[in-house]
């Protein structure tokens, strides 16, 4: 076992958590933290400037989406957006619904699964969907639950965990046909796949920049013209007055920037990655026995491996990586640290000691083949160390 | 989870005592195959001291790190003196464990108080 020293790499390889910032994106927001610190809503000089700085960000978030700027609100990151949009969504029709309904699925990220266990406290109903063994949501009775009272469906574009893109568009189909709202979590697809609202027929897009190179502390909404939202919470007129508040601008300008770059290199940047990712896998394969690769025959985003690596816990193997240099993750970064196995390995009907050997990979535009060949040099060594260790 | 100090990453990256016993006088269990954590302890005795002990573990870090600081205390011990071994000196073995890893310190006591009991009462008994 190679001891921790100067020699040590520092491999990241957990871009579904963060990623790092371009620095051409920095470069770019720094003035707005300095000398152009004027707020957006002020008439005089200085407010123009950000509203200038502001107006473009917009423009640049809603064509790398296919939307019209009116249509993108900017919030403090995806929980925020994906909070707006369901909580939101069930204030405006509070007053039609008595009792309203929300359905989404089983393997949503918590900043949708617990918006909807908190509706449901307070008399909203919520009906969850389930998923196949490969993490696809069955939307198969999608159509029979909807009803009068179901004021929203909520669905993610595509998972945190292990990668796999959602059936979005075949239930734009259906929610446009029956006149209800689709909103879609789309942090972990956006700035990964190209995504057109129009063309997967949604109404309301949650967007995060930090998983694309852009800043954290920023996200934006989407949300199509006419569709139906209350604010959360209550202030000044910013944001059509759904979401009150200065705006962070220095953060936006980066979003924006984000935005304009991904435009331009998403295919050749994706296609570089996903080149990667099917090295990774194949070494894994090659390399280390009893494993499973979860999600890996479906259309996955590029960047993501999702493995099972049978006879040992996951946070044992992440720590042991780290000592040697390599940032990975175990299940989804808000999900360890609590001993529960992930709720998405779970609903795809992984056993619950093979969902807590789970590892997730997420490779990064910075990353080299010789990242991933090192990965690949110290995984077998670390596996056989764990699992010798192991009674099992 | 936050873990920086030496003490712990020592006894995770370089478990002492890890394997089992050929015909061990006693072994215990601890923790639960299906919830993840799992601690095999096996001893051996010689004149009511704990002369040779080995574990397996298939557990998270702290899991494996605990589990080593047991051993290391147990042995040399006497059966009696091993009994009074706590989830405080193994954690304290480690230099501290966050909040929610505490309970991995109970583990190590567990298993070696299962292995003190089958080398007294179990099937293990023998060698007066």
């Amino acid at each position: 076992m190679k001891e921790k020293n100067e020699q040590t790499p520092r491999v990241y390889f957990d871009h579904n958590a963060t990623t790092y910032m371009r620095k051409e994106i920095i470069e770019l927001m720094m003035p707005y933290f300095g000398e152009k610190y004027g707020n957006p809503s002020s008439l005089h000089f200085f407010g123009q400037e950000g509203r200038a700085a502001l107006d473009k960000a917009r423009a640049q978030v809603a064509a790398l989406i296919g939307a019209d700027p009116e249509e993108i609100l900017f919030t403090s990151g995806g929980t925020e957006s994906d909070n707006l949009a369901i909580q939101g969504t069930v204030r405006k029709n509070r007053d039609r619904v008595k009792r309203p309904h929300i359905i989404t699925s089983s393997i949503e990220h918590p900043a949708v699964l617990r918006t909807c266990q908190a509706l449901e406290k307070e008399g909203s109903e919520v009906t969850y969907l389930p998923c196949d063994r490969q993490g696809i949501v069955d939307i198969r009775r999608l159509e029979e639950i909807i009803r009068p009272e179901t004021v929203l469906v909520s669905l993610m574009l595509a998972n945190n965990e292990t990668g796999v893109i959602q059936p979005v568009e075949d239930a734009a189909r259906i929610t446009r046909k029956l006149g209800v709202p689709l909103h879609v979590d789309g942090i972990q697809g956006v700035g990964k796949i190209p995504v057109d609202v129009s063309a997967l027929g949604v109404d309301m897009l949650s967007i995060s920049p930090h998983k694309f190179y852009g800043p954290k502390g920023v996200g934006a909404l989407y949300r199509k013209r006419g569709t139906g939202l209350a604010a959360v919470y209550s202030g000044g007129h910013h944001e059509v007055g759904l979401r009150p508040g200065t705006e962070n601008v220095p953060a936006i300008v980066g979003f924006g920037e984000a935005c304009r770059i991904t435009a331009l290199r998403l295919e050749q940047e994706m296609k570089q990655i996903g080149d990667l990712r099917d090295r990774l896998e194949k070494g894994i394969r090659e390399r280390v026995e009893d494993i499973l690769l979860n999600g890996a025959g479906k259309r996955r985003v590029p960047n993501t491996c999702c493995v099972t690596v049978r006879r040992i816990e996951g946070e044992a193997l992440v720590l042991n990586l780290s000592v040697l240099g390599f940032a990975i993750s175990s299940g989804s970064a808000c999900a360890s640290g609590e001993s529960r196995p992930s709720h998405v390995l779970i609903a795809m009907g992984l056993d619950p000691v093979d969902a807590q050997s789970t590892l997730r990979i997420s490779l990064g535009i910075g990353n080299t083949v010789g990242d991933v060949e090192a990965f690949l040099e110290v995984l077998p060594e670390v596996v056989q160390r764990l699992r010798k260790l192991s009674p099992i | 989870m936050e873990i920086v100090n030496a003490a712990f990453f020592d006894h995770f990256m370089d478990p002492r005592n890890v394997g089992v016993l050929e015909d061990p006088d006693g072994k215990g269990k601890g923790g639960d195959p299906s919830c993840g954590d799992w601690l095999v302890i096996m001893i051996k005795v010689r004149e009511e001291v704990i002369s040779d002990i080995r574990f397996q573990c298939r557990g998270c870090s702290a899991a494996i790190a605990t589990s080593s600081v047991t051993t290391e205390l147990a042995k040399g011990k006497s059966v009696a003196e091993a009994r009074e071994i706590t989830a405080e000196e193994i954690e304290k073995g480690v230099g501290g464990l966050p909040e929610e890893k505490k309970h991995c310190s109970l583990l190590g006591v567990t298993a070696l108080n299962a292995a003190l009991d089958d080398y007294l009462y179990g099937k293990g008994k023998k060698k007066a």
